[in-house]
């Protein structure tokens, strides 16, 4: 490369004595950055946690009060009644699991068309895929919303679930990647036994993608579950609210309660955060190969 | 006989297209399993694109039928000093957001890269905030902001100062908006590893029998080789300023205040359709945020040639 410099023998000695020193201040230093951050990372979270266990008066004392006294349990049962949170909770998880299903059902059987048979316009439609990814969702925000509208669907949790049954350009990107990997010689073995096409897709290759299948269902759980922009447009009735439109109310004519309401936002934000640490190897290999954000 | 010619001339047909029956069983099943997608394409993309297009030459309140108006929509918009202010501090959000995102989670990445101990444990915190529903994180925020007993005062006081206002005073409210958004930077800092990780170790040792300081291993090595995830990221990115939507609309309740200093590109496209019912004058402001993303994103495509390094490894 560009920089070439001499070394002296004695130098290369010199270094190799001290490099345990060396590695052991460096590991030093580079936690002394990582820790704050972390601790930066997290502070909203600690103080959701703290706020959540507050009695009213701690609510708004300055300087704030970090460890609650006494703790304040009974915001939780408090805060899953305030609400209607459970009737929340039912619709957010209808929304969440049928996603999955739509998403795993459709992703899957794209995925298998792109990478595994070989007919003339794949590519070209693995284009027009990667093309959606390009186009921002406010262009076609609108003109799905009247379509939704103009099929009486608009109020209910139809426009949520049903667009899930189409595919989704980033699930049939990884599930692609996914399947590509896969050694053709397995689908050819299986088509000389006398498999058909879908026999194959669902006896040889589904099977072999659990772990692939899992990532998606676990992305499409955290999306349906984190949404807000699509309940938003198309649910009016409170009774089909979902959790995070549900968040909103907790407020009183003195204003929000938060106290109730960080309650509700730790149980919220609990699934996700448990779903990650369940799946984490997965997770971060879908990240890394999707760049999905979260 | 006719019968006879028929097949003649359906077999004849593909021996030119050269379809075997093989082919032709393929080309069945594929379209058969791609059938969702194409069926979603259409109803989901396609025919919304052009319909989108259509819209914004018309005035369209979503229930009477639209009245053709031209180029009116995209003459009034350039009018709006709403949808100016929209748009620069949108533009203003994504100048000064993404080079710091960059340099953070390049640099937070490079750290975690050196082989520490927690390493995982600190990708994970790093990570966790992507997945807060951004309504509880934009209440959180709001809370924590509060200019009179927020938590973010505290460090203030410690030093004696009075802490600024934050998201509360138009001053202060955009650069409060890049503090949270650099908040959720954690997939990009799970990106940076992977391709740090990537980064061949060949590499590393050649510099090193050069003699190459922890600084010339930087410069020569490693930035080289991450900036193909630098250019995703940026790329990424310019997308994502403008569909900035979520946390800026839940902390402004949806108005944009103070002095619309937090009206985003997207909220202000957002409150014409579904607010204002102004579907046409929103299906052009989505086509103006259409081309000026493929403007920028065409610019930064063409600057690789200069910056961005393929060379020799492969990145697929």
């Amino acid at each position: 490369m560009a920089t070439k410099v001499a070394q002296s023998p004695s130098r290369v000695q010199n270094r190799h004595r001290t490099r345990a020193i060396k590695h052991a201040s460096r590991e030093i230093l580079t936690h002394i950055v990582l820790i704050p951050a972390a601790f930066l990372f997290l502070l909203p979270f600690l103080w959701m946690l703290s706020t959540s266990l507050k009695p009213d008066a701690q609510l708004y004392s300055y300087p704030p009060v970090w460890i609650p006294h006494p703790f304040q349990w009974a915001n939780y049962p408090k805060s899953v009644t305030y609400v209607p949170f459970f009737l929340y909770l039912r619709n957010t998880v209808v929304i969440s699991v049928a996603s999955m299903i739509g998403v795993i059902f459709s992703s899957s059987l794209v995925s298998y068309s792109l990478a595994r048979i070989p007919w003339p316009g794949r590519h070209f439609l693995f284009l027009l895929t990667i093309a959606t990814l390009m186009l921002p969702f406010q262009v076609t925000l609108i003109p799905v919303f009247l379509v939704f509208k103009n099929l009486g669907w608009v109020g209910d949790l139809r426009p949520l679930i049903v667009p899930q049954f189409f595919g989704h350009a980033l699930y049939i990107f990884l599930l692609r990647q996914f399947f590509m990997s896969i050694p053709m010689e397995l689908s050819e073995a299986a088509r000389i036994d006398g498999a058909n096409e879908f026999r194959i897709f669902w006896s040889v290759i589904m099977p072999l993608a659990k772990p692939a299948l899992a990532t998606v269902a676990v992305f499409q759980f955290i999306r349906s579950w984190t949404d807000y922009l699509n309940p938003l447009i198309y649910l009016n009735d409170q009774n089909l609210y979902t959790l995070q439109l549900g968040l909103y109310q907790y407020s009183s004519q003195y204003g929000r309660e938060w106290g109730l309401l960080m309650s509700a936002a730790v149980l919220i934000t609990l699934p996700p955060i448990i779903t990650f640490f369940f799946t984490q190897r997965t997770f971060v290999q879908g990240v890394t190969l999707t760049g999905i954000k979260g | 006989m006719a019968q006879q010619t028929q097949s003649q001339a359906q077999s004849r047909l593909a021996a030119g297209r050269r379809w075997s029956p093989e082919t032709r069983r393929n080309t069945i099943n594929g379209i058969l399993f791609a059938l969702p997608w194409i069926v979603g394409l259409a109803v989901f993309w396609i025919y919304p694109i052009f319909a989108s297009v259509y819209y914004s030459f018309n005035d369209f309140n979503g229930i009477q039928n639209p009245t053709w108006v031209g180029l009116a929509n995209y003459t009034n918009l350039l009018q709006d000093d709403q949808f100016k202010i929209s748009a620069f501090n949108t533009l203003y959000f994504a100048v000064i957001s993404i080079p710091l995102a960059i340099i953070f989670a390049f640099g937070l990445a490079l750290l975690l890269n050196m082989k520490i101990h927690g390493r995982f444990i600190y990708r994970t915190v790093y990570f966790l905030p992507t997945l807060v529903p951004s309504v509880a994180l934009s209440l959180v925020w709001i809370y924590l902001f509060n200019p009179a007993t927020g938590l973010i005062n505290v460090p203030f006081d410690w030093i004696g100062i009075r802490g600024p206002c934050w998201n509360a005073c138009a001053a202060w409210s955009r650069p409060t908006m890049v503090l949270v958004a650099l908040w959720i930077i954690g997939g990009q800092v799970v990106l940076y590893l992977a391709g740090l990780q990537d980064v061949p170790q060949e590499l590393y040792d050649a510099v090193a029998v050069d003699g190459a300081n922890l600084w010339q291993r930087f410069r020569n090595v490693t930035l080289p080789m991450m900036t193909p995830v630098i250019f995703y990221h940026l790329v990424t990115s310019v997308i994502g300023a403008f569909q900035f939507f979520d946390i800026p609309y839940i902390m402004t309740g949806g108005t944009g205040a103070p002095q619309n200093s937090l009206l985003f590109y997207s909220i202000y496209l957002f409150k014409n359709a579904f607010a204002y019912f102004k579907m046409g004058y929103a299906s052009a402001m989505a086509w103006i945020m259409f081309v000026a993303i493929l403007a920028i994103t065409l610019l930064i495509f063409r600057s690789a040639r200069r910056w961005v390094y393929y060379g020799g490894v492969d990145f697929s």
